[in-house]
């Protein structure tokens, strides 16, 4: 059972089940995320980490559990004093909340970085063009790409490609972020300028963020707290100088000995 | 008439037209297969002379149509001293127009083994000759047999124009049968039928079994 | 041996190029219908719906795997059967319309599959909708690498229309047939035919490729 937060949880997971016939990828798996936190999922390859953002973002479907954001279920919604499957309209509502940036980008190829940032903004937040691009082009600023704003993602290098990806969520003005292990598909020498911009977001655009990473040092040093996956359940949460110094569980121990030993 | 009694009346014309149907495919395709491991390899040399005459000839057939080839093989040829008979001068025309196609098939199978390959042969210091025939071509093969079902199946159809030469294939029996009972669902839908069945179930089953062997010769399965 | 009369040659030469704008007039209405008809075949095996998808499927496999001559002569005659008439012209465009579209939802469905899987999840995280994800984001990028394909189809059913002249339909062939018939002088005419057809279908084949290059350029798929 999530042990009870005294204000509302951003995103519950509750007991939440995935299964691609007999694979169970995650297994009742509960977990609480507050307001504003910064939390990075863990684990070793196939441990259910990306799956649980993919469940959030809605790309896949629970086989059971319940999650929901801001108290209200997200593939569920209310009918008749139960819980049936969402239909497509309450989908569309609740993802509004929720942005996500993928390891492979996904930045649409035939349009610029700009165009790529105001897509979403006009067509489904109804923005004016103007002030779409406005907004883009200050997110774009953030993210240090003001000057590639014409340029089509196949002339952008992997790092830059990544920082437009998060501009582009972002411009959606998500509350929560989703950002899955955006770092692996990145040359080393380009990792810095992508992490650079993923510090304090949270605080700066008031986001709920959960980072699927294999960038130990870099979840330890902003993380508000960490959590350990393992066989699809969580192993260990908590702090990160806890979970990084002191792990209470073997599990944990030696995974981080692994991982810290090859890095 | 109900449609078995048609069938029990015209069947056997429709039987022999498939014969004779298979009659021209069967050189044709040997022509279409022929042609192009030599025109594919051809297009590939690296002289210009060798490259233009095998280039000239797969844009002059892919160029026009398969009926005009046909009919300027059936009818203009004879006056440069060289007349075909109707039978020879259908399946030439139908293996040497989807020659051209399977051609640019060798081709581009070949030029899709990876370069690596090549590259190892030489390490292994083999002959062109030998990194071609023993390397290249086999792993080719491979690419190259989808792609042939699909033309195969087109050669199929293809021969059904030598019927506009008066070959008595399957199209001419379906044309023959409609001219003297004008039941023309009858007659054409038959003919639609047996070239369907010949298609699916003799063509396609043909290359997959094919594809499956030479895939498990190369270890690739 | 060879006896090509120049004089010949030219006397019947307008008369060909006349026909030829048939064959072209005859080779883009059947692209036409071949475009619209192609895409409604591929939707409709991309449905929910079993059925549907079984039948569109088949119905593709079955005109792809038949002769497009008997598919002609089966449209024109069979229809006057059930007591429609259809003029030469409308059996034939029914025709190699349905058969080309065989061919272009096999393309289009290509296309389609080309596209990345990321790019529809990319499409639900920013929450566009379904028709906005077709027509912004995914028919965008499944054009250019369905172009090539279509390009060959548009040669090809240019190349298919000496055909109509079994029904009568007054293009190239059926006016070389007619010429040969009167003069029966085959030479001059059957090889001009033939040179015609290259004389459009080679610079037509460039003239795609370039077209195909300048499009991945404009949507930027390309450097």
């Amino acid at each position: 059972m999530p042990e009870p937060i005294a204000a509302q949880p951003k995103v519950r997971l509750d007991r939440v089940t995935k299964r691609y016939g007999d694979l169970v990828v995650l297994d009742q798996l509960s977990m609480d995320v507050a307001p504003n936190e910064m939390i990075s999922i863990i684990g070793p390859s196939g441990s259910g980490k990306t799956t649980i953002l993919r469940l959030l973002m809605t790309l896949e479907q629970v086989t059971d559990g319940i999650i929901s954001i801001d108290g209200e279920p997200l593939t569920h919604m209310p009918k008749n004093g139960g819980l049936a499957p969402a239909n497509r309209a309450h989908l569309r509502r609740m993802r509004t909340k929720i942005g996500m940036c993928f390891q492979h980008f996904n930045l649409f190829p035939h349009m610029t970085a700009l165009q790529n940032c105001i897509e979403g903004p006009i067509q489904v937040l109804g923005m004016s063009k103007v002030e779409a691009t406005a907004r883009a082009m200050d997110l774009l600023a953030m993210v240090g790409l003001e000057e590639k704003a014409g340029e089509h993602p196949v002339r952008l290098s992997g790092g830059q490609k990544q920082r437009v990806a998060i501009a582009r969520a972002l411009a959606m003005r998500p509350e929560v972020l989703l950002l899955d292990e955006v770092t692996s598909a990145l040359d080393p020498e380009v990792i810095g300028e992508v992490l650079q911009v993923i510090r304090g977001l949270n605080k700066k655009y008031d986001l709920t963020i959960l980072m699927v990473t294999h960038q130990m040092g870099f979840a330890k040093e902003i993380s508000d707290r960490v959590v350990f996956i393992y066989e699809g359940k969580v192993e260990e949460a908590g702090a990160p100088d806890q979970i990084f110094g002191d792990p209470t569980s073997e599990r944990t121990r030696q995974f981080l000995s692994a991982v810290l030993e090859a890095g | 008439m109900s449609y078995w009694e048609f069938l029990g009346e015209y069947g056997i014309r429709f039987v022999s037209g498939a014969i004779v149907t298979a009659e021209q495919t069967v050189p044709a395709s040997a022509l279409a297969i022929g042609i192009p491991v030599v025109f594919g390899l051809m297009r590939l040399s690296r002289s210009f002379v060798i490259r233009s005459a095998a280039i000239a000839y797969i844009e002059f057939f892919r160029g026009t149509s398969l009926l005009v080839q046909l009919y300027w093989i059936f009818f203009v040829l004879p006056l440069f001293g060289l007349t075909l008979e109707k039978f020879a001068a259908g399946f030439i025309a139908v293996g040497m127009n989807l020659g051209a196609y399977g051609a640019e098939v060798v081709r581009g199978a070949i030029r899709s083994v990876p370069h690596g390959q090549t590259e190892a042969a030489i390490a292994l210091n083999l002959s062109p000759a030998t990194r071609m025939r023993r390397i290249i071509l086999p792993q080719a093969l491979l690419i190259m047999l989808p792609p042939w079902g699909n033309l195969l199946i087109e050669l199929l159809k293809g021969t059904a124009l030598v019927s506009l030469i008066s070959v008595a294939d399957l199209m001419f029996a379906a044309r023959q049968v409609n001219g003297s009972t004008f039941l023309s669902a009858q007659a054409f839908g038959t003919a639609l039928i047996v070239y369907y069945v010949m298609a699916r179930l003799v063509v396609t089953p043909a290359m997959r079994a094919t594809e499956r062997v030479m895939a498990s010769r190369l270890g690739r399965t | 041996m060879l006896d090509w009369r120049w004089d010949f040659a030219f006397e019947v030469l307008p008369r060909l190029l006349l026909a030829t704008l048939n064959t072209l007039m005859a080779a883009g209405l059947g692209y036409g219908i071949a475009l619209v008809v192609g895409l409604v075949f591929a939707l409709a095996q991309r449905t929910r719906y079993r059925l549907v998808t079984a039948i569109a499927r088949e119905s593709v496999e079955f005109i792809r795997s038949t002769p497009l001559v008997l598919q002609i002569f089966f449209v024109f005659y069979v229809f006057p059967q059930f007591g429609i008439r259809l003029s030469p012209w409308t059996a034939g465009m029914i025709a190699i319309g349905l058969h080309y579209a065989s061919y272009l939802s096999e393309v289009y469905r290509g296309g389609l599959e080309s596209v990345p899987r990321g790019q529809w999840e990319a499409c639900t995280a920013l929450n566009l909708g379904t028709a906005r994800t077709y027509f912004r984001i995914i028919v965008p990028q499944a054009l250019p690498p369905a172009l090539p394909g279509m390009g060959n189809y548009l040669v090809g059913i240019f190349k298919d229309t000496p055909m109509l002249s079994v029904i009568g339909v007054a293009e190239l062939m059926h006016t070389a047939n007619a010429i040969g018939s009167e003069s029966y002088r085959f030479l001059e005419t059957y090889t001009m035919v033939g040179l015609l057809f290259l004389l459009i279908s080679l610079p037509a084949a460039a003239g795609l490729r370039a077209f195909e290059a300048w499009v991945r350029r404009a949507f930027g798929l390309s450097r």
